[in-house]
C-alpha cells in the first residue's frame, strides 16, 4: 500500500505503548529513530545555550579563540623552558593537539553537567534523554570550530611548505574524536546524576590525561621508551586520535593504519558503552532530579 | 513503542480508549540526599551505611479512560498521583504492567516550567515545543500565539531567571495547552498564578476538554476537580481506591481523611 509521505520532522507519535524495559533498556530501534526525529531539539538547545553565553557576539567569538591561544602560549612557554630552546614545529604541533584535546575535554565537561542542569524540561517531557549530552557535544564542537582557522594561520607561517592531500585524512580522526567525546559525555552525564561532585574532580583527571597524551610532547619523544611503557602509552585513546590527527595534518604522509584502527575502535567502544549506560539509567533521571 | 504507521493511525481513530493502564506497578530507588555526592558515598561506605531507598510508588493500578473523559486524580501527598501521570506521559516506564496511550500527550507536571533559566521565555517555548516532538515549523507558527497568551509583555524576551514563579507557571501552562495535545495532563498547575490567570486557564481547559481526546488533572483543590472533571480516581499509598463520578469519589476521600466538607477543605486539600 502507499504510505502517506511524511517529512521526517513532521513526526507525531500517535499510539504509545509503555512497558517494562528489558534489562533496563528500552527498545533501541524506536529510541534512536525518535532521537533522530527530535535532533532539531538538540541543535536548538545548543544554539540557545551559546546565545545565552553570548558566544554569538563578536567578543564571545573572540574569546573562543583567545582562550585556547593563551593556553597554548602558557604551555609553549613551559616546554620551551623545559627543553631549553625554541622550536616552531613543536609550537604548531602543540596548538593543533591542544585544540583537539580541548574539544574532547569541553565535550566531557559540558556533557557532564548537561543532564542535571536540564531541570524541569526533563521531568516534564518524554523524549530520548540522550539528546541532552549530544546537544552539549554539539556546543563543544561549535566552540572548537573558530580555532581551526587560527591553526591554519600558524600552519601557514611555520609550516609553509607542508601541504598535501593526506591532510584530508585528519577529518577521519576529528570524527573519531567527536564520537569518542560524545560517548564520554553521555557516560559522565549519567555518573553526575548519582554523584553530583563528579564535575568538580573530573577536570583534574582530564588534565592528567592531557599530560599523558601527545599534546605537549611528540610521539617521537617517547619512541626510545621500553616496549611495555610504550604499549601503555599507546593504549591511551588520545594517543591514536590526537596522534593520527596531527600526523595527517603535519607530516605529509598517511598515518599508520594501526592509528586508524585503534582510534576507530576506541571511538565506537566509547560511544557504545557511554550511550548504552546512559540509556539504561535514564529512567532514573526523572526521579533523581526532582 | 512510539511507532507510526498508517494502520496504527486508523486504529487510533477507531479506539474508544484514550488511555489504558493495566496492572501498573512502579518502584524506583532514590537517595535521601538532595544532592548525592561521591564524597558522602565514601564516608557512608566507611560507616557501612546505605542511603538508597526503594519506593513502591504504584501497586497494581488498572483503569481505562474513554475518549472524552476529563479525569481528576485525587489523593494525599505521596499517594502516587504524579508518578501515575509520569507513567502515562512516558517519562517513567513501568516496572511491571503496561500503559497504552492513544494520542499525543502534552504534559505540565511540575510547577513553573522554567526549562532553562538563563534563556528567555520565548526560547523556552521553542525548546519545550521541540522537546515535545513538534517540528520547527510548527513550533515557530505557535510560538507567537503561546507568547501572547501568557500576557507577559516585554518579559517574554527576558531571561526566565527574572520571572516570578507565577510568571514561569504561565509560560509552562501556555506551552502545554498550545501544542494541540490529544491528551492533556496537568499536575497542580493552577495553584500558582493570580486570579486573572486562573480564570483564563480554566476557560482554556474547558475549551481543551472539548477538543482533546482526554484530560487528566491532579489537584488538591477538590472544587476544581468536581467542576472540571466528569470522572475521578482516588489513589492512596500507590493503590487505586475508588473510581467514579467526581462528587462520590471526593465524598469517599473526605470521609477517609476525616475532614468535614467545607469550603476551605474543598479549596485547599
Amino acid at each position: 500500500m502507499t504510505a502517506p509521505v511524511r517529512e521526517s520532522t513532521d513526526f507525531e507519535p500517535v499510539y504509545h505503548h509503555y512497558g517494562p524495559h528489558r534489562a533496563g533498556l528500552p527498545p533501541l530501534v524506536p529510541y534512536f529513530r525518535e532521537l533522530w526525529h527530535r535532533r532539531g531539539f538538540a541543535s536548538e538547545m545548543s544554539r540557545a545555550t551559546m546565545r545565552g553565553e553570548k558566544t554569538s557576539t563578536f567578543f564571545g567569538q573572540a574569546w573562543l579563540v583567545i582562550n585556547p591561544l593563551l593556553l597554548a602560549g602558557v604551555y609553549y612557554l613551559l616546554i620551551t623552558i623545559l627543553r631549553g630552546g625554541h622550536d616552531p614545529k613543536a609550537f604548531v604541533h602543540l596548538t593543533l593537539a591542544l585544540f583537539a584535546f580541548q574539544l574532547v575535554s569541553s565535550s566531557i565537561n559540558s556533557g557532564t553537567k548537561s543532564v542535571v542542569s536540564s531541570g524541569k524540561l526533563l521531568i516534564n517531557t518524554a523524549f530520548p534523554r540522550l539528546l541532552i549530552p549530544l546537544s552539549a557535544v554539539r556546543t563543544a564542537f561549535f566552540r572548537f570550530l573558530p580555532t581551526v582557522p587560527v591553526y591554519f594561520v600558524f600552519h601557514l607561517i611555520f609550516l609553509t611548505d607542508v601541504w598535501s592531500p593526506t591532510m584530508l585524512l585528519s577529518l577521519y580522526f576529528l570524527g573519531t574524536i567527536v564520537l569518542f567525546g560524545a560517548g564520554l559525555a553521555a557516560f559522565f552525564a549519567t555518573v553526575q546524576v548519582y554523584f553530583r561532585d563528579t564535575s568538580s574532580f573530573l577536570p583534574y583527571f582530564i588534565r592528567i590525561w592531557m599530560y599523558l597524551s601527545p599534546v605537549l610532547w611528540l610521539p617521537e619523544n617517547v619512541a626510545h621508551f621500553n616496549k611495555t611503557l610504550l604499549t601503555i602509552i599507546q593504549l591511551n585513546p588520545m594517543y591514536s586520535m590526537v596522534g593520527g590527527y596531527t600526523e595527517a595534518l603535519q607530516e605529509q604522509k598517511v598515518p599508520d593504519p594501526a592509528l586508524f584502527l585503534s582510534s576507530g575502535i576506541w571511538a565506537l567502544v566509547a560511544a557504545a558503552v557511554g550511550f548504552l549506560f546512559f540509556i539504561s539509567r535514564e529512567r532514573d533521571f526523572a526521579v533523581r532530579l526532582t | 513503542m512510539l511507532s507510526v504507521s498508517p494502520e496504527v493511525v486508523a486504529e487510533s481513530d477507531r479506539s474508544p480508549y484514550a488511555v489504558r493502564v493495566e496492572d501498573l506497578s512502579i518502584t524506583y530507588r532514590t537517595t535521601f540526599e538532595k544532592k548525592p555526592t561521591l564524597k558522602q558515598a565514601i564516608t557512608r561506605l566507611g560507616r557501612g551505611q546505605r542511603a538508597v531507598k526503594e519506593i513502591q510508588a504504584l501497586t497494581d493500578v488498572s483503569f481505562d479512560v474513554k475518549v472524552g473523559t476529563a479525569m481528576g486524580i485525587i489523593g494525599s501527598n505521596g499517594a502516587g498521583k504524579s508518578t501515575l501521570m509520569r507513567a502515562m506521559a512516558g517519562i517513567l516506564p513501568p516496572t511491571t504492567g503496561k500503559v497504552e496511550v492513544w494520542g499525543k500527550a502534552s504534559t505540565l507536571l511540575a510547577l513553573g516550567v522554567g526549562f532553562n533559566k538563563s534563556l528567555s521565555g520565548r526560547e523556552n517555548i521553542i525548546l519545550g515545543g521541540l522537546a515535545a516532538g513538534l517540528s520547527r515549523k510548527e513550533v515557530e507558527e505557535r510560538a507567537d500565539e503561546v507568547a501572547e497568551w501568557t500576557e507577559l509583555g516585554d518579559f517574554i524576551d527576558m531571561p526566565m531567571n527574572t520571572y516570578s514563579s507565577g510568571m514561569g507557571a504561565r509560560v509552562g501552562f501556555s506551552v502545554a495547552v498550545h501544542m494541540k495535545p490529544d491528551i492533556l495532563m496537568i499536575d497542580e498547575a493552577l495553584s500558582t498564578g493570580d486570579a486573572h490567570f486562573r480564570e483564563k486557564a480554566s476557560v482554556k481547559m474547558a475549551e481543551l476538554r472539548e477538543s482533546a481526546r482526554a484530560m487528566f488533572l491532579i489537584s488538591h483543590g477538590l472544587s476544581s476537580i468536581s467542576e472540571m472533571c466528569n470522572e475521578c480516581i482516588w489513589l492512596d499509598k500507590g493503590r487505586l481506591m475508588m473510581r467514579g463520578a467526581p462528587d462520590e469519589v471526593i465524598d469517599a476521600y473526605m470521609r477517609h481523611v476525616k475532614v468535614k466538607k467545607s469550603a476551605t477543605a474543598l479549596e485547599e486539600m
